[in-house]
């Protein structure tokens, strides 16, 4: 069986910048597949690529074994697209909303008034339906914008940030649901900086930064290869740098302990990265009693995919995020997405 | 996939069940182009219901153009604009063109804000079978929107004392208004995707309006001018539209070849006068047509 979604050697650029320099991967037929990465990596422009909105420079597109550059028709057809930001027109209604999408998709007429019911239905709307969308919140926007991607009942459905900017309730909601579609056959593609988000959801992730994929694999597997465990540890609240640094210097010796760094950002507390094994934090605590060290807290987990991130980057997910954020140029950006 | 009955359950859509692709898709003039078009133009019609401001501005401001522009001109000396004519009677066939020209120019505009607030990629990512149908929408409305300005005018006029043309002359009428309108409309739909966004293509309405109105014998007839804005007015496609449908109005035994406007350098008429109108069609379809497609292929 193809895979349902294929991307090779992708590049793209605008203007001198490279928005994608290098992005090759392959989603499988009824996965979660997680493209996680800061703003401005590349991964909007790789969903645009794929869902024939952008022209690529170069590099193999394909969905469901369709080509996409050779086949754009077929292949939004098999394609379900829901953008990052929630294009209605506010003076339709969403039932109006969704037949508008019904005829632009050409589903047969004597099925859309059931097909959009049904729609409505599982996206929780008919309360709303009748309603203008200038009337919805943000919630109910994305729900109805979810519901237009899927009243074709695509193969793929493909989401840039589907939870960017929703309360948390929202989120759950639209995470819930994607996990039933997937559940049900559905294979999506989905973009996020958010990390708990592709941690929760995703089947498979691909880190992407300046444009490459630079990391690719199950959460677990990518969590793994970074190894060993990470240990926070609080001297105090606020511990003086001083006694920072001679905690550091302790642990260091430890054999078990592989790297410690002391955070100034959250009062001077140690973040260690240790051979997994249960008795780290006994020994820890042993240890700094032993030089008259108290604990104020202690915790010990598996590495995220924000170490997973760090140890690929070196840096933080947050911080290549402020940093992408004061190079961004919206002006710019607004420009590549118009048409 | 289409034909699956659907439940509020996900399991109906079953992947392992969906047919072998068609890869042979619809194109123009199929019936899925006509359900596409179709959709698009009730959208905008649903927009004009809900906020109806534009259609009845729209109405009333050619009406004010005639009672109010009209009555500045009321005391000069019959016979000046021609024979046996009131100003209010030279008038009428400028705003029904003028009226048209301008809701045409300003078709591009809900295109533009599409463009702006993305909501026209959600048309872009949809398998249409031609993306002309974006195009035609958009002209089917305009043109829908002249016509009932047209009437609204022309019933005016007639209750103004400026008589009405027999039915064919109407006939006549509402062809002149389709076919400005339809050339227009390409061109702004045109300006739409060219310029960077609604500031740009407001400044060029702005810029575009009131000059070709002024160039053109909406408001006084070629005699009046001075040579050089004889000649422009001679070029202008508006004056083709405005004569043809002035001399409707003034002669009932019209024809084809009577002689409606005198060009610097010919006489033209209402033949030609239409001709002209075409050719203009075509050259702004012909002119637009390349950046339509980079656009929107």
């Amino acid at each position: 069986m193809a895979p349902a979604v294929l991307i090779q050697n992708l590049r793209k650029h605008y203007g001198q910048v490279e928005a994608v320099q290098d992005v090759s991967l392959q989603v499988e037929p009824g996965q979660i597949f997680g493209l996680l990465g800061p703003n401005g990596a590349g991964k909007t422009t790789t969903l645009r690529c794929l869902c024939t909105l952008t022209q690529p420079d170069s590099g193999k597109l394909e969905v469901a074994g369709v080509s996409v550059l050779k086949n754009p028709k077929a292949a939004r057809q098999l394609l379900g697209y829901v953008a990052q930001e929630v294009a209605l027109d506010k003076v339709l209604t969403g039932r109006e909303l969704l037949q508008l999408q019904a005829a632009l998709y050409h589903l047969p007429l004597g099925t859309i008034k059931e097909r959009i019911q049904a729609m409505l239905a599982l996206l929780d709307l008919e309360a709303y339906a009748d309603q203008k969308t200038g009337t919805y919140s943000g919630g109910l926007r994305k729900r109805l914008d979810l519901a237009a991607g899927l009243l074709h009942q695509p193969q793929i459905l493909v989401l840039d940030e589907p939870t960017v900017g929703l309360d948390i309730e929202s989120r759950k909601v639209i995470w819930d649901f994607l996990r039933q579609l997937r559940d049900s056959g559905t294979t999506v593609l989905l973009t996020s900086h958010y990390l708990e988000e592709i941690d929760a959801l995703a089947d498979r992730v691909a880190i992407v930064d300046r444009g490459k994929v630079i990391a690719e694999g199950t959460p677990s597997q990518l969590k793994d290869q970074v190894g060993g465990d990470r240990v926070t540890l609080r001297i105090r609240e606020f511990a003086p740098w001083e006694e920072a640094e001679k905690a550091k210097l302790l642990l260091q010796a430890l054999p078990f302990v592989e790297d410690v760094l002391i955070n100034t950002a959250q009062g001077n507390s140690l973040n260690l990265v240790v051979a997994s094994q249960s008795e780290a934090l006994a020994t820890i605590q042993q240890a700094l009693k032993e030089v008259g060290l108290p604990t104020f807290g202690i915790a010990q987990a598996r590495p995220s995919l924000d170490d997973v991130y760090l140890a690929a980057t070196g840096q933080t997910l947050m911080d290549a995020e402020v940093a992408a954020f004061s190079k961004r140029d919206p002006k710019a950006e607004r420009k590549q997405n118009m048409r | 996939m289409t034909t699956t009955p659907v439940k509020p359950d996900l399991s109906s859509q079953s992947l392992a069940g969906s047919p072998i692709l068609n890869l042979d898709t619809p194109g123009l003039l199929s019936k899925e182009f006509l359900q596409e078009t179709l959709a698009l133009a009730r959208r905008l019609f649903i927009q004009l219901q809900r906020r109806p401001s534009t259609l009845i501005a729209g109405i009333i401001q050619p009406l004010m153009w005639l009672v109010l522009f009209g009555a500045l001109f009321k005391n000069i000396p019959e016979g000046l604009f021609g024979t046996n004519q009131t100003y209010g009677q030279f008038l009428g066939a400028g705003v029904i063109v003028f009226t048209a020209f301008s809701g045409a120019l300003n078709a591009g505009l809900p295109v533009m804000f599409d463009r702006e607030f993305g909501f026209l990629n959600r048309l872009l990512v949809a398998p249409l079978a031609s993306r002309f149908s974006i195009v035609l929408a958009s002209a089917i409305f305009i043109a829908t929107l002249s016509l009932i300005q047209t009437a609204a005018i022309v019933a005016v006029s007639a209750l103004l004392g400026a008589g009405l043309p027999g039915l064919f002359g109407l006939g006549i009428v509402v062809s002149i208004v389709l076919l400005l309108v339809l050339g227009v409309t390409a061109l702004s739909l045109g300006l739409a995707f060219a310029l960077p966004g609604h500031i740009e293509l407001i400044a060029v309405i702005f810029v575009t309006n009131l000059p070709l109105l002024f160039a053109s014998t909406a408001l006084v007839p070629l005699s009046f001018m001075p040579t050089w804005l004889r000649v422009i007015a001679s070029l202008n496609p508006l004056s083709y539209a405005i004569e043809p449908i002035r001399y409707i109005y003034l002669h009932s035994d019209w024809s084809l070849g009577s002689i409606v406007l005198q060009a610097p350098w010919s006489s033209v008429t209402m033949g030609t006068a239409l001709l002209v109108l075409l050719g203009f069609d075509v050259l702004a379809l012909v002119s637009v047509q390349r950046l339509l497609r980079r656009s929107l292929a």
